[in-house]
């Protein structure tokens, strides 16, 4: 069963997602990659306010194409998550309940996920021209010297993930590995 | 034709717009339009696939590689690197330019006119600033026989790239280290190279040498075996084993981890088994165009 779940994610709709669930995902959720997490995380260690407010939000570790003239963003597919692992958990510190990307974490941001009870959605890597068709809007928030890498508001319906990691320690790929090992 | 004497031919020229013109044109249909044969391989596996949620993905999958093709819109958002193979014929003169020049321009013009990320920065280490237009290529150039002009490119995704690796092998390692490192390899990358995976290995040569046949191991056609008989049986060897992981489409679980095993060898040092690993995805983009 798929299910229809909206950002800000709350505390029962995070309560509820178990690993392996699949859900449509719509509301808003920034992108931010590398170099993105690298200022944010710096901007957090010297106390300062972040371009956006985390609480309850959703990052998607996205790098877009850039937009054809007339749509509001380019191929949006997911990037390896494992490189945004260092700065994961300060963010989740600050209010941040959703991730959305591609690739196992740490156990470092796993037990994070269990103790301030956030999310980690996989998206299909290499489907970034489908996953375009489900953002209806996207805003610059910050960094555009980034380039791809800018911090980018997007409004998005119905966006196609899995839950990886749930509150509960669970991990969809070690869970879908082991059932279908067969060396 | 005796020593000594000196047979005259007339260079062929290749005017370097027409160089540019034609990377401008590859690097926007590579991203587009996959090989045909990925999307046959792709649609005769995922049948296969025993995971319901492996036979979504590549549902998915060919969804979004068929919507890529007919709007013409990137098939990933990482529009990779441009690496350039050139296959340069010796009685080729190169006019109006010079050749990385031609290249470079070439990338430049497809990167921006086709709407695909640029994704180069000009300082590994220090600030990683962008170069704003995906450039510099990574261009090998070889010189051939003869006088014409090959150009292929094959725009390489990050994710995937990370996942490859070398190994210095001692030749006691033998058929069964090999197995060891491919497999290990594939293991190690899971679900960060986004399988179905093609999985190009370089076997010989030395430290720079075997890294560049695995990559030019992923531009062979998908599935068209080693000339070599018993490689093209250790490519349908490892490609079994890999599929044996688990790891599935998106390594979310399944039977489908790679789409082919590719492997292209070369003579070594006596004292040597270099072994490389070059990882792609389901997309494996590429493209040639003979000038």
């Amino acid at each position: 069963m798929v299910r229809q779940i909206t950002t800000p994610l709350d505390d029962a709709t995070i309560a509820s997602l178990k690993a392996g669930d699949q859900v449509l995902l719509s509301g808003i959720v920034y992108t931010a990659r590398d170099a993105a997490h690298k200022r944010l995380a710096a901007l957090i260690s010297e106390g300062k306010e972040l371009p956006f407010d985390l609480n309850g939000q959703v990052i998607a570790y996205i790098g877009p194409t850039p937009a054809k003239p007339g749509d509001p963003i380019g191929s949006a597919g997911p990037t390896t998550s494992m490189r945004m692992d260092p700065y994961a958990v300060t963010l989740m510190e600050r209010g941040l309940k959703g991730m959305i990307g591609k690739g196992a974490r740490s156990q470092q941001v796993r037990d994070g996920m269990v103790q301030h009870r956030a999310v980690y959605f996989a998206a299909i890597g290499g489907a970034g021209a489908l996953a375009a068709k489900k953002v209806t809007s996207a805003e610059l928030v910050a960094y555009e010297d980034l380039g791809p890498e800018a911090i980018r508001k997007l409004h998005v319906d119905g966006l196609p993930l899995f839950v990886v990691n749930d509150i509960y320690g669970s991990d969809l790929y070690e869970d879908g590995v082991a059932r279908y090992r067969k060396d | 034709m005796g020593c000594g004497s000196v047979q005259q031919s007339v260079p062929r020229i290749v005017q370097a717009g027409d160089i540019a013109d034609a990377l401008a044109r590859l690097c926007i249909s590579a991203c587009c339009n996959l090989p045909a044969e990925n999307l046959e391989r792709i649609e005769a596996l995922a049948s296969a696939e025993e995971s319901p949620i492996g036979r979504q993905v590549l549902a998915t999958i060919l969804e979004n590689h068929r919507l890529a093709a007919r709007e013409q819109r990137p098939a990933c958002q990482d529009t990779g690197l441009a690496v350039v193979f050139i296959e340069l014929g010796q009685d080729v003169h190169i006019a109006g330019g010079d050749l990385a020049t031609a290249i470079n321009e070439g990338v430049r013009r497809g990167y921006r006119d086709g709407w695909l990320r640029k994704s180069v920065v000009a300082d590994p280490l220090f600030d990683r600033v962008n170069t704003g237009d995906n450039t510099p290529a990574i261009v090998h150039t070889t010189i051939v026989p003869g006088d014409g002009l090959k150009i292929t490119l094959a725009p390489k995704g990050g994710g995937a790239e990370n996942m490859s690796a070398l190994a210095m092998m001692i030749p006691a390692a033998g058929v069964e280290g090999v197995r060891k490192f491919v497999v290990d390899q594939v293991r190690r990358a899971g679900p960060n190279a986004c399988p179905p995976l093609v999985v190009g290995v370089g076997i010989g040569g030395d430290f720079e040498t075997a890294p560049l046949l695995a990559k030019k191991a992923l531009l062979r056609k998908i599935g068209s075996p080693n000339p070599d008989p018993r490689y093209a049986a250790f490519e349908a060897e490892l490609l079994e084993a890999v599929n044996k992981l688990g790891l599935g489409p998106q390594g979310l679980g399944g039977t489908t981890t790679a789409l082919a095993v590719h492997i292209e060898h070369a003579p070594c040092h006596i004292a040597s088994l270099p072994v490389a690993v070059n990882l792609n995805c389901h997309i494996s983009a590429h493209e040639s165009i003979t000038l």
